[in-house]
């Protein structure tokens, strides 16, 4: 089997490994440095069958991907970027695919692309203050908030409220609590998966999950909606 | 309202999140039976996590992206085919020929067989001009999204006349052009965006028989091509497959 010119998270029969600080470092510098000798990587040599292997298994998280990449960097371009790097990525690591639950093996490399991305964007922080992009303000097109058929515009529009001030107090969360809190809330990963999503022992996760929901619950307090 | 233990917290987080097994399970909700404490904890979180149950909290991808992530592993798997075969016939054919005179041949062959790289230096300063306009905050010298603005501000500043094209259709628009200095020359730089990207298009009389190309170095993809005489170097930080996107429109715009 071809290696990957980047190293990649291995989840599968065995127990993922417990990463140490120095394996994340060098999990991430591999992604970073990887990123930077896209010439002449190895072909991950997949066959068509493995391609649609590929799409089969991973194209249907692509929803939990970019929810994932939006609550990290909080920039719907940023994650738009991140998620097709992500894919690519996973595409061309596939081989170091060993099973296991393929949305928490594509959050992983999600999650490291973002932080490469945050890496390299403080880099080009002063190079883009020339550029004077107008930052879009997220998808366009009405999202789905339910059946129209179901709800009165009242209800749908206290509902918009409501979806708002979640997701706002979501996004005023401190890492590492934000990533843990939508993880199990959002995407309703067991905490095995969080823990080898976020190289965290799950001890950590959830100490971190219960921080986070209690700095929620004190962001949503004030019920009775803004004055 | 009275506090939940606080050894008992996780283990309330592990509930609600059906982590604890059977036996924990059973011996915390006898423990619940007898304290408020953690009772009115219990239903706090619960409270909260029925607010975070809302579908719609969560993002969907936008329009357009699974279409593109479909098309990027499609041209992915065709360059590693492009790659793999366009290799072996380099190795193969000066094999082929045996002897002694034909080692000379070989090489000959080898050289007339390989694919003509730009140099490298060549490359490198590609690179360093398109950060040194990204960082001096000297991106354009004429700042325009009107190709018709932006194409006639070269005339007289070099001697040959970019094409320039309008993008913004799909997804790639002009931000406009600046003058460069490359290989000893006067350069026109176009500069086009894609998202958060600025790509470089660098666009300088074709010489020798450099045709289409693709390369990547210290983090930024090059992609280079020719037509009617000129040759163009896109440089950017925007991933290959949407490089060459990009140039695949450009070409097919600058045609006429």
């Amino acid at each position: 089997m071809s290696r990957s010119a980047v190293a990649l998270p291995e989840f599968g029969a065995w127990a993922p490994p417990a990463f140490g600080p120095r394996g994340v470092l060098r999990l991430l510098a591999g992604l970073v440095g990887g990123g930077r000798a896209r010439g002449g990587e190895a072909a991950s040599g997949l066959d068509a069958a493995d391609r649609r292997r590929f799409k089969e298994l991973m194209l249907p998280h692509l929803d939990a991907a970019y929810n994932f990449a939006r609550h990290l960097l909080r920039d719907p371009a940023a994650a738009e970027d991140v998620v097709q790097e992500a894919y690519l990525r996973a595409y061309r690591g596939f081989s170091g695919y060993r099973g296991g639950e393929p949305k928490a093996w594509l959050l992983s490399i999600v999650r490291n692309c973002a932080f490469s991305w945050s890496h390299a964007e403080r880099g080009r922080a002063a190079a883009t203050h020339s550029l004077d992009f107008g930052r879009e303000d997220g998808p366009a097109g009405p999202e789905q908030i339910g059946d129209p058929g179901q709800e009165t515009p009242e209800a749908a529009m206290v509902r918009r409220g409501e979806i708002e001030a979640v997701r706002a107090a979501i996004a005023a969360l401190p890492e590492p609590f934000r990533e843990t809190l939508v993880l199990r809330e959002l995407e309703e990963l067991p905490y095995k998966e969080i823990s080898a999503v976020t190289a965290a022992p799950i001890g950590t996760v959830m100490s971190r999950l219960a921080r986070a929901r209690a700095l929620l619950a004190e962001a949503l307090k004030p019920e009775e909606g803004c004055a | 309202m009275s506090e939940a233990c606080p050894d008992k917290i996780l283990l309330l987080h592990g509930l609600i999140d059906g982590e604890l097994d059977a036996a924990n399970a059973l011996e915390l909700e006898a423990h619940l039976k007898g304290c408020a404490g953690c009772s009115q904890e219990l239903e706090r979180l619960e409270a909260l996590r029925r607010r975070l149950a809302d579908p719609a909290i969560g993002y969907a991808a936008p329009e357009g992206l699974r279409a593109r992530i479909t098309a990027a592993i499609e041209s992915e798997g065709a360059r590693e085919r492009r790659r793999k075969t366009g290799w072996s016939a380099r190795r193969v054919a000066p094999f082929v020929l045996g002897g002694g005179l034909a080692v000379i041949a070989a090489s000959l062959a080898l050289v007339v067989l390989m694919p003509a790289t730009p140099s490298l230096t060549l490359e490198r300063e590609l690179v360093d001009d398109h950060v040194r306009s990204l960082l001096a905050q000297h991106l354009t010298d004429v700042a325009s999204t009107d190709q018709h603005t932006v194409k006639p501000w070269f005339a007289g500043r070099t001697d040959y006349s970019p094409p320039v094209v309008d993008l913004k259709a799909q997804g790639f628009p002009l931000a406009g052009g600046r003058l460069d200095y490359v290989d000893g020359k006067v350069t026109a730089a176009l500069v086009y965006r894609r998202r958060l990207h600025a790509i470089n298009l660098f666009v300088r009389p074709a010489h020798g028989r450099d045709g289409a190309f693709e390369t990547s170095r210290d983090g930024y993809n090059l992609v280079r091509w020719r037509k009617g005489g000129l040759e163009f170097w896109a440089v950017s930080d925007l991933n290959r497959t949407e490089l060459e996107q990009f140039r695949d429109l450009f070409e097919q715009r600058a045609g006429g």
